[in-house]
């Protein structure tokens, strides 16, 4: 059998696929985009709702489909499951979205339905009291969940006041929150001027944009601002150790700063995540999976929100290795922002990255899931090409400057989540430890 | 309700053929997006596992990526991601998929990849030590350090089978994991990784006649061994209803699952096709029977699921499998009193039948996810590699959303008066952690 590996062949040029764009009268942006591999259609709407009173907004999210002046909750699910659909939302501090997909065919019949959610949602006081005990109870769950509560640990060090720093309510508000509340909420903020619909499928986009006008364009008013202030900068301090007695794992994460999507510097800070830990055949894989067996697995990743962008390490480990993978995430960022990577390591990452984003293309759901991201940060399919470019071009001069200021290890906002009385003595051998409150 | 909406189907093209060496091959090429989906297929998974080495399979499966004959350990990560393309592996009950998603031009490497380890492994003492640990630190994060670990899927099977091979833990024992040794891990080699045992996929944009040299090239010289008797896991279905719990130390709220078993879904897959779609009837959405009547007219669950294959793999599944409900419940929710309120929905879709449209639209929607599912390179490669290796029809990929829609109302209600409580194994978690 052949024992050399087989030469790649050169990625051909990268083709958007057709699409289109109008904005309506009401203010709602319609973006369309055929992709028909299979006969289907995605949805997304993306509703900004940054500053929206959390608990309020969280169960809003969950109970806006229960029903409307001339639909049932059951009506409305099962009309959609008619035309093959499903729709469903959810919220993140920026904003409300609406996702799901529908037979192609049914793409009018689903804007219609969402349409009569938007205008009419009447959060029937049964139905929104049934949502509020599943969202608790969903809630209490979450609590017992350690990558949960490593999360909300570290959002509270990283953003201090800032309103990203709680992204959970708790129980007690959520059941504080009532139906009337929910109808002021959607009142308020659930319009269309500065939202975005996203649509791409099987579809002739700019007929598909002719629907959503159609159904659509009944919906109307005007959005009380949102904007939300910058994040503020990270600040590094002590470790935080968060006790969970009878862990048998301790979840380590880590807050560095990052670059949004448009800086100059973001294709170049998205290749150094990549070497440091942003993928399996990263540095830090390889040291503490394949060559310790500390973890499962670890991963890093340039998360952005609209008001900041951070870079997030997080791995699970063993307790008694709690330590030496401390020791060893450390020792990974020092040589990251110490020393430039290697040629061919660079050079392997930039493929990753080109690579993924074709995958990332090859599906209608992929598709509308980077149109939808991007448009929420006024970006199009078409900044694909320019952060492609960016990728290609990245020296690794550039990766290592970068690196320099954003994978310090000095720069670090760090949580470990774990049984504290056999992790902090561990712990504190390598660094300060400061003891949660909770 | 509106006339009913017509169920589109998927034409991919399917080529099949087998190596001199035995191995079998399916090619479906579809040209849409500059990608392929590359899978390998081995028929043996936990069921197949011996006595003493419980989660051996997938611990093996792990050993598949540690290196080979003309690749370092890391070198098959490196290579895959340095194309840029993206890898996995997982480990079935009845079967063991590696598979690659990769840009186009990388299609050949992949195919070395994986023909090099199909030739065989790097066998070592210190990656397999390696591997216990990581394999230890997956069960921890997926079972034993969170909520609901393992519920249903390694908690159902002990109370539902009595034989080893169906009832035990897939994911292993500590014990049995760290006793494992590299001859182990050769005999499970030699008898289960022939290429005669394996079916090899590829789906995307290619082109069938260069695929095909290919694939004669990297693979052909794989030495020809014939796959083992598939051995038969049959046993006799429960004669009384079983009732089980254990306490979840981490869990702050209650849950119970319960299955059925359900009609051998190869040798009798038309029999077992309605159970599919009753699956759906029961607890697709917000419209459907148990949502609507447990969730929100009696509020005794949480949220409450139903699918068949205790993997969730309906159609990549073998005899014996089950019908499964799952239910998270509200604090001091009663497993008995939601076990008894299937019962009543059940007796009442056998006595009265299905609503008007209720059959259409559960039809529509499993055909819409059906179709979503192909989409990707890989929701077409691992499927149709599955399907070659179990029942030799990959076709059934582009088929099944039209056999979904012809599923009768009537075979549903059969269908549903089968699930009996006598013949329901059920497991219910106990919360250890306060709510």
């Amino acid at each position: 059998m052949t024992a050399t590996l087989p030469d790649l062949i050169p990625d051909t040029e990268l083709t958007l696929p057709p699409q289109a764009e109008r904005k309506l009268p009401n203010g709602l942006t319609v973006i369309a985009i055929r992709r028909a591999a299979v006969p289907l259609v995605e949805v997304r709407l993306r509703i900004p709702f940054g500053r929206a009173p959390l608990a309020p907004a969280t169960l809003l999210s969950q109970a806006l489909f229960t029903g409307t002046g001339s639909m049932t909750m059951l009506d409305i699910a099962a009309e959609l499951q008619a035309v093959g659909g499903g729709l469903a939302a959810g919220l993140d501090p920026d904003r409300l979205q609406i996702s799901g997909n529908a037979l192609a065919a049914g793409l009018g019949r689903t804007l219609e339905i969402l349409a009569g959610v938007l205008t009419g949602a009447a959060y029937p006081g049964e139905e929104v009291a049934t949502e509020r005990e599943r969202l608790v109870d969903n809630i209490q769950v979450a609590l017992s969940q350690p990558a949960h509560l490593a999360r909300v640990a570290l959002l509270r060090r990283m953003f201090a006041d800032h309103p990203y720093a709680v992204q959970t309510p708790s129980p007690e508000q959520v059941r504080a929150v009532e139906p009337e509340a929910l109808r002021e909420l959607h009142a308020e903020r659930v319009r269309p001027d500065g939202s975005i619909l996203v649509l791409v499928g099987d579809i002739d986009p700019e007929q598909a944009i002719d629907v959503a006008e159609k159904m659509l364009g009944g919906w109307s008013g005007t959005a009380r601002d949102g904007e939300i202030p910058p994040a503020p900068a990270l600040r590094p301090g002590p470790l935080l150790l968060v006790d969970r007695p009878g862990s048998v794992q301790s979840s380590l994460r880590i807050a560095l700063p990052a670059l949004p999507r448009t800086d100059p510097g973001y294709a170049a800070l998205t290749l150094a995540n990549l070497v440091f830990g942003g993928y399996f055949s990263s540095r830090w894989v390889e040291n503490i999976r394949e060559d310790k067996g500390y973890t499962y697995g670890s991963h890093s990743v340039v998360e952005h929100f609209v008001a900041g962008s951070s870079l997030l390490a997080a791995a699970d480990v063993a307790t008694e290795v709690t330590g030496p993978s401390l020791l060893e995430t450390t020792y990974e960022l020092g040589r990251i922002a110490s020393l430039p990577p290697g040629e061919e390591e660079l050079e392997q990452a930039r493929r990753y990255a080109l690579g993924t984003l074709r995958l990332g293309m090859s599906t209608q759901s992929g598709l509308a899931g980077l149109a939808t991201v991007y448009a929420g940060f006024g970006l199009r399919l078409g900044h694909l090409r320019d952060h492609s470019a960016a990728l290609a071009s990245a020296t690794r001069e550039q990766v290592a400057a970068v690196a320099a200021t954003h994978l310090a290890p000095s720069r670090a906002v760090t949580v470990v989540l774990g049984d504290a009385e056999k992790i902090e003595a561990q712990l504190a051998a390598l660094t300060v430890v400061e003891r949660s409150e909770q | 309700m509106a006339s009913r909406i017509q169920i589109p189907a998927t034409k991919y093209p399917v080529e099949r053929f087998t190596l001199a060496n035995g191995l079998r091959v399916v090619l479906s090429p579809d040209r849409s997006a500059p990608v392929v989906g590359v899978s390998v297929v081995y028929d043996v998974g936990i069921r197949s596992e011996p006595e003493g080495r419980t989660g051996f399979a997938h611990l093996f499966e792990h050993l598949m990526f540690q290196g080979s004959a003309n690749l370092e350990k890391l070198a098959h990560f490196r290579h895959v991601q340095g194309a840029g393309g993206s890898f996995n592996g997982s480990t079935h009950l009845d079967y063991t998929d590696y598979f690659e998603a990769l840009p186009s031009g990388a299609l050949e490497r992949a195919l070395f990849l994986e023909a090099d380890r199909m030739c065989g492994p790097r066998l070592t003492e210190e990656n397999l030590r390696n591997q216990v640990d990581v394999v230890k630190e997956e069960i921890r994060v997926n079972v034993l350090n969170r909520p609901y670990g393992g519920f249903p899927w390694l908690k159902l099977p002990p109370v539902m089978f009595e034989t080893f091979p169906n009832a035990h833990d897939g994911y292993g024992s500590f014990a049995d994991l760290e006793s494992a040794t590299v001859a182990d891990a050769q005999g499970f080699f030699d008898k289960y990784y022939a290429c005669g045992n394996a079916v090899l996929s590829v789906a995307g944009d290619f082109d069938v006649a260069q695929a095909t040299a290919m694939i004669e090239r990297h693979f052909g010289d794989v030495p020809a061994r014939p796959a083992p008797v598939l051995p038969a896991f049959d046993e006799p279905d429960l004669d009384g209803e079983r009732r089980e719990s254990y306490t979840d130390r981490i869990a702050p709220l209650p849950a119970v699952a319960a299955g059925y078993r359900v009609p051998d879904p190869i040798a009798a897959f038309d029999a077992y096709l309605p159970f599919s779609v009753l699956a759906e009837v029961l607890t697709d959405g917000d419209a459907s029977r148990l949502v609507e009547r447990l969730v929100q007219r009696d509020r005794t669950v949480t949220n409450v699921g139903g699918y068949l294959g205790f993997m969730g793999d309906e159609y990549q599944v073998r005899n014996p499998t089950a019908l499964l409900l799952q239910a998270h419940m509200p604090p001091g929710g009663d497993a008995t009193k939601v076990l008894r309120t299937v019962d009543e929905e059940l007796d009442r879709l056998a006595a009265d039948g299905l609503r008007p449209g209720e059959l259409e639209r559960t039809q529509a929607r499993m055909a819409a996810r059906l179709l979503q599912g192909t989409d990707e390179v890989l929701g077409r490669a691992l499927p149709m590699a599955v399907l070659e290796l179990q029942r030799g029809r990959p076709e059934l990929l582009n088929d099944l959303p039209r056999l979904i829609s012809e599923v009768t109302a009537e075979q549903i209600v059969t269908a549903a008066a089968t699930l009996r409580p006598e013949r329901r194994a059920a497991v219910e978690v106990l919360p250890g952690a306060g709510a």
